[in-house]
């Protein structure tokens, strides 16, 4: 997968959690808590969506990784190229 | 069930009530007066016992509030600055021919101009409700009509997303004032208002029982509830903050809470402010690294969080906690919904002391129970009664109410009479005397005392439900989903969760040409994110043909809740129609 491919899964997973928001309207750099509204339980889910869908374990500490769509693939595509 | 945790003789007597028990027996509302200086020429004012006499009494220079800015950014307020601050907005105010009993209603984050809206409101003698800033349009929109809102303070960012749809509608606004520099059309920019306006200003003479706070709360039925609470509140802020949150001044101190719930307002402005501690403010959410480090660099004394936050940490684990240093820490406390034994006793491990946790709610204004410093800690219990509260474990009968003996479980009631107690539901007067029975005031809340006199929590008695610490009304949510096309009906009920003590589960039927698919539940779910906010909607929504229904027509929402955890269905007498 190159990180497109990952931002497309991490923005699906998104929109899983917040349906309210709009695909196309998620910039790279928005922030999922300050921009698009989530709240800390949607942070939770979301980590929970990721790991069954990659199966990759996202410790608390690196949440803040995956606090922007671009973070967030580049943080997917190199923890599960490892 | 774990074991106490025991208080060593030394914290016992360093604690602000180093003898609980006996000051219980001898308390008297005139030792918590002694804490507070009234107004010059007499009379009672929150926002004056909170900034203006710490600078009459020489402590101007003190930092009254070190904010954390999301990123790096920082801002040191002393009790001189916010004196000044707050005087500004009332002269604001008072420019835009406000009155006294006004309402001013705040909608934004963990921001300065937050709680120099606050005071400043108070200060002027006007009514201040702060509104969760994550809340979508409708709740925003419903508090501000029960509430004849006035004034609105927010943000350009929320302004455009959430009031200007419907601002016009609104018939009693007077004045919408938006934070920074610049503003919409019909807006008024706070910066420069604040910079011509000046800081002096004489506080207002309001009398102990003028209104000064209206704090909004769920109910299990119609519109939510604005609980109403007076200037004599700040009694009971004040020795409430001193002997379970062990504020005593020149303490640093954070509470986790945001203003827009009344935690966030009782002790995170008032009761903080006039105990003349340093308190933080972060404006950023729950992030682990950087509550950790927040408590390690700012040399945090006593920590007042929620137990969905302390669960997070748990999960994070023992690990994630060892690099930092937290001996500044002397006390913890936690509130919002029932600590579970697991998190005290964890908190006790990684941080060297426990979790406190205590209860009260929106209309006690503040901490009914506690854990106190100076008590042993029974992880799971929420405490004892604190000096001049009386609490009993009630059950309702034909002709009133009947108090239970020690091991039972019944409604947890209170003694009226404490300072800080609302007044009053706006515009409901009789919804607020239905909360008092046989000289009790009835909290909904389900619990049981032990015989060593403290509380354990059992659950609630309505339909309310307790997520991430909110109390939400499930009829507000309902009311939500009817709006959207495809529903036809809608029972909510909060199911368990491990993080966030429950979370909002909605059962719905559709109305004919719809039909169930998970993009038309995401479709709902979307909508009612945007309407209510994503605290309040609905995390997971399931599609059914029919409700459970009384007779009468009513949703049986306990009904669906008990099938959800498989408990027994109880009483099914007056069920009519059953849930397909």
């Amino acid at each position: 997968m190159t990180e497109q491919d990952f931002r497309a899964a991490f923005v699906e997973e998104l929109i899983k959690i917040a349906p309210d928001l709009e695909p196309d309207e998620i910039g790279d750099n928005d922030h999922i808590q300050d921009d698009l509204d989530l709240d800390s339980m949607d942070v939770l889910n979301l980590v929970a969506a990721l790991h069954a869908r990659f199966g990759l374990n996202i410790p608390e500490a690196d949440y803040v990784r995956i606090a922007t769509p671009a973070l967030a693939s580049a943080y997917l595509a190199a923890e599960l190229a490892a | 069930m774990p074991s106490t945790i025991r208080k060593e003789s030394g914290r016992t007597r360093s604690a602000s009530l180093p003898d609980p028990d006996k000051t219980r027996k001898s308390f008297t509302w005139k030792d918590a007066e002694r804490l507070l200086d009234s107004l010059p020429g007499g009379g009672l004012n929150i926002a004056f016992e909170a900034v203006d006499r710490h600078v009459r009494a020489g402590y101007g220079g003190q930092t009254a509030i070190r904010w954390l800015g999301k990123g790096d950014a920082r801002e040191e307020i002393t009790y001189a600055d916010l004196a000044a601050r707050t005087s500004r907005f009332a002269n604001l105010l008072m420019a835009h021919g406000l009155e006294r009993g006004d309402s001013v209603f705040a909608l934004m984050g963990r921001v300065p101009d937050l709680y120099v809206a606050a005071l400043g409101t108070l200060k002027a003698g006007l009514v201040f409700t702060p509104l969760f800033s994550a809340f979508g349009p409708e709740p925003i929109r419903t508090r501000m009509e029960i509430g004849a809102a006035k004034v609105l303070v927010t943000t350009e960012a929320l302004y455009r997303r959430k009031i200007a749809a419907w601002r016009d509608e609104i018939a009693t606004l007077k004045l919408v004032l938006i934070v920074g520099e610049a503003a919409p059309e019909g807006c008024v920019v706070l910066g420069p208002a604040m910079a011509a306006a000046s800081p002096e200003f004489e506080v207002a003479q309001t009398q102990p029982e003028d209104r000064a706070l209206i704090h909004f709360t769920s109910g299990t039925t119609g519109k939510p509830k604005g609980a109403v609470h007076v200037h004599e509140a700040v009694v009971y802020h004040a020795i409430s903050g001193r002997y379970a949150l062990e504020l005593v001044p020149g303490r640093v101190y954070w509470c986790t809470a945001d203003p827009g719930w009344v935690t966030g307002t009782s002790y995170g402005i008032i009761s903080p402010l006039v105990n003349r501690v340093t308190m933080i403010v972060d404006e950023a959410e729950f992030d682990l690294e950087r509550w950790y480090e927040t408590i390690k660099r700012e040399k945090v004394e006593v920590w007042y969080s929620a137990p969905t936050a302390i669960r997070m940490m748990m999960r994070a684990g023992a690990e994630a906690a060892a690099p930092y240093d937290f001996s500044s820490l002397r006390f913890l406390a936690s509130v919002g919904e029932p600590l579970n034994p697991e998190a005290v006793v964890w908190s006790n491990k990684v941080f060297g002391m426990p979790f406190h946790d205590n209860w009260w709610q929106t209309e006690t204004g503040g901490i009914m129970i506690a854990n106190l410093a100076a008590e042993d800690v029974h992880p799971g219990s929420m405490g004892k009664p604190m000096p001049g509260i009386t609490a009993g474990i009630l059950k309702r009968t034909e002709s009133g109410v009947e108090e239970l003996d020690t091991g039972q479980i019944g409604e947890l009631a209170l003694r009226p009479g404490w300072p800080s107690m609302m007044r009053t539901y706006l515009h409901e007067q009789a919804r607020y005397e239905k909360c008092f029975v046989g000289g009790w005031y009835l909290t909904g809340d389900l619990a049981m005392r032990d015989p060593g006199g403290r509380f354990w929590f059992v659950g609630r008695a309505d339909d309310l439900i307790k997520t991430s610490g909110h109390l939400v009304g499930p009829f507000e949510v309902e009311s939500a989903l009817i709006e959207h096309e495809a529903v036809a009906e809608a029972g909510v009920i909060g199911v368990p969760d491990e993080t966030a003590g429950e979370v909002i589960k909605a059962y719905v039927t559709l109305t004919p040409g719809f039909e169930p698919c998970e993009e038309l539940e995401r479709a709902i779910r979307g909508h009612t994110r945007k309407t209510l906010g994503p605290a309040v909607a609905p995390r997971e929504i399931v599609f059914r043909n029919t409700l459970p229904k009384t007779r009468s027509g009513k949703i049986m929402r306990r009904l669906l809740k008990a099938r959800e955890l498989g408990l027994p269905e109880g009483d099914i007498s007056t069920l009519e129609s059953d849930e397909t």
